[in-house]
């Protein structure tokens, strides 16, 4: 195949308050803001950021649940923003998407068989036999017992529903799977075991992922790129190991600082950033990291910063870090952690 | 009756053998299934595990705030400063509550009241523990404010909870927790609802206040980084059971039990490298609605052998101040 698989062109998504049939301008929340990039087959890539950055309604965007401002949505090069309702369903098979709360996201009154069958009911008439036979076998891909088929969600554990959420979204082999905090919901041991069924399944059908997470741990896991949004924009876009090695943009790195850390023997100098993140309707001039951030020059405060290449594949909006005339950026600043050695 | 040397000096609370069962239409849960541990005085001693291993169950026993139509202590004791909170009037319980007892919750939103300004409901809290005048209590909300690092505290102290983001409402409930310099906080997942860089700052806050006011604090989570970076001591629940309990470097560096190492073994740890398969724990947490025979966690633990399926195993010592509920900690250490 030529081209990646998913490709994001400028995705803007404002959302108005109120109907403003009276008003001459009506405010808009800015939620995301002139988003780009793309995945290829069998990839995964993550999209960080905090609550408010963006990230979900990048998800909405991509499955067409909410409608851009502007911007484009191509996948195998068709812009599926533009695709009436009929072209849209055909194309809705290659893309599905797995949701954070597995409480709210199955149907209560069906049972396991018809959770996970029910995409494929809407393409294709399924025989009784066709359908168990078909459950079952998405059973078994996502580690669950076939005798489950009858089991109604109130009686599986949390494990058990995001596994038949990943299994509704198998069902029709698609090539690419949307995950919205598939596992924030859960429990760190469960975690452990649906980041691994993911890592498998990855690698026996080729499924390229974009994964929303807020957690970095998890994202490390995972990925293979990583972007981190904050408010709206993408900050910073870096193959996993580089952006983790060596975060460049300061928000990042002050998201990876802030990250507590398993191990009482690390002590935490100081908080890695003040303040919290501005509101989308009114968002800051400039850089909306400038009014937190501790490297911020009056340029930030002015002019937003375009995301600029850098030498090791990385892309990064900043200023201070990736001025747009060099390729190199200045030396990272002290750390705010520190490692005390007091017991080995 | 497991008897233990009288309690000494430095401990504030003593829970003894606390059991709390939950009455659902046919069957009795087992939430908590007689669970003992001290806090000292001012001292904070995390609580870990994960959902419906009992950790915030025990909260609720200890401040007698269960649900009283599903729920009871069926056994026990609490001893708060010697007195047994089990055995106290109602009324006398509100005083212990929010006076010398407090908690914060996950979710801030639910736990303030959306019609009342933040300044109000922290001035009505002193009120009614200190019998403060109006305006004293008015000027405490905001010095309580200022404390939290609330900016603007002057302006902020008439705000509504809505008026404010989820980050500022904790630090608000923390305010309003602290107001009454309670001897003892339990604080109940306080930063779970937070996003990282808010978290961290509210971590800081706690800790620096609670080194400020000398009060101890009962930090209940899920999250182990959280621990490593607030707690002097650990317990750590499963089943309704604590399975260990040790000083946080104790715990980290050598846990005892298989299901502690589990847990930690399957958080994503950057220090460790970056793998591609993170070790996982098999299988599901048990129901507590049936007896369970022999250890709890034997279905699930790589260590099980027959007693484990046989004998329930009880809390004994594996260290100095270490102890752990597993017939093969000794083994499941040098693992």
């Amino acid at each position: 195949m030529n081209g990646p698989l998913l490709k994001v062109e400028n995705l803007t998504k404002h959302y108005p308050l109120g109907s403003g049939i009276f008003k001459k301008s009506i405010p808009v929340i800015r939620a995301v803001e002139d988003v780009s990039f793309s995945v290829e087959a069998g990839e995964t890539l993550c999209i960080v950021g905090e609550s408010g950055c963006g990230k979900s309604t990048v998800a909405r965007l991509l499955m067409r649940l909410v409608e851009p401002t502007a911007g484009r949505v191509l996948i195998d090069g068709t812009d599926i923003a533009g695709l009436k309702k009929d072209a849209l369903h055909a194309w809705r098979r290659r893309m599905q998407m797995v949701f954070q709360d597995p409480y709210s996201s199955l149907n209560p009154r069906l049972t396991a068989a018809q959770i996970i069958t029910e995409p494929v009911e809407n393409f294709e008439r399924l025989g009784r036999n066709q359908r168990q036979a078909l459950a079952a076998d998405l059973l078994r891909k996502v580690g669950m017992s076939p005798e489950m088929t009858h089991r109604l969600p109130s009686e599986l554990s949390g494990g058990q529903r995001q596994r038949l959420g990943i299994a509704r979204a198998l069902s029709l082999n698609p090539s690419l799977i949307i995950a919205d905090e598939a596992v924030s919901a859960l429990d760190v041991s469960v975690q452990a075991q649906i980041l691994n069924l993911l890592l498998d399944l990855q690698q026996q059908m080729g499924i390229a992922f974009v994964f929303i997470s807020h957690d970095l741990g998890v994202v490390e896991h995972i990925g293979h790129r990583v972007a981190v949004m904050y408010l709206g924009r993408i900050v910073e876009l870096a193959p996993c190991e580089a952006l983790f090695a060596k975060p460049v943009h300061p928000y990042t790195e002050a998201l990876l600082a802030a990250a507590p850390v398993p191990d009482p023997t690390r002590i935490r100098l100081q908080v890695p950033v003040d303040g919290e993140m501005p509101s989308p309707i009114n968002p800051p001039n400039g850089c909306a990291f400038h009014p937190r951030c501790p490297l911020a020059v009056e340029r930030c405060r002015i002019e937003v910063p375009p995301l600029v290449p850098m030498a090791d594949g990385r892309i990064v909006a900043c200023h201070v870090r990736a001025p747009a005339t060099e390729l190199s950026a200045p030396p990272i600043a002290n750390r705010a952690l520190a490692q005390i050695d007091s017991i080995s | 009756m497991l008897m233990r040397e009288s309690a000494k000096d430095d401990v504030l609370l003593d829970v003894r053998d606390l059991e709390t069962h939950f009455y659902g239409e046919e069957s009795v849960t087992r939430a908590l299934g007689g669970i003992s541990f001290q806090v000292k005085k001012g001292e904070t001693l995390g609580v870990v595990g994960e959902s419906g291993c009992g950790k915030s169950v025990t909260a609720l026993s200890i401040l007698r705030l269960l649900p009283k139509l599903t729920a009871r202590t069926v056994g026990g004791e609490v001893r708060f400063r010697g007195r047994d909170l089990l055995e106290l009037s109602d009324r006398e319980m509100r005083k212990v509550r929010g006076d010398q007892i407090a908690m914060i919750f996950q979710d801030p939103m639910t736990s303030l009241n959306p019609v009342y300004t933040v300044g109000h409901q922290i001035a009505e809290a002193v009120q009614i523990h200190t019998k403060a005048s109006h305006p004293v209590a008015a000027a405490k909300a905001e010095e309580m404010l200022r404390l939290v690092r609330i900016a603007d505290p002057e302006r902020r102290v008439n705000n509504y909870p809505h008026e404010m983001s989820g980050g500022m409402r904790q630090r608000a409930m923390i305010a309003m927790a602290l107001a009454c310099s309670p001897e003892l906080l339990i604080a109940d997942e306080p930063t779970t609802a937070l996003d990282v860089t808010i978290q961290a700052q509210i971590l800081r806050l706690i800790v620096d206040l609670k080194e400020r006011t000398g009060t101890a604090v009962m930090f209940i989570t899920h999250d182990l980084g959280v621990v490593a970076e607030t707690c002097q001591r650990v317990i750590v629940m499963y089943a309704g059971r604590i399975v260990e309990q040790a000083s946080v470097i104790d715990l980290f560096a050598r846990p005892a039990h298989p299901y502690t190492q589990g847990l930690m073994r399957s958080v994503p740890d950057r220090r460790r490298g970056r793998q591609r398969r993170l070790p996982e724990i098999p299988g599901i947490v048990p129901s507590l609605r049936e007896p369970i025979v022999g250890c709890s966690f034997a279905p699930r633990c790589p260590f099980a052998i027959d007693i484990c399926r046989d004998k329930t195993p009880v809390l004994r010592d594996v260290g100095s101040s270490h102890t752990a509920a597993c017939w093969r900690a000794e083994e499941v250490m040098g693992a």
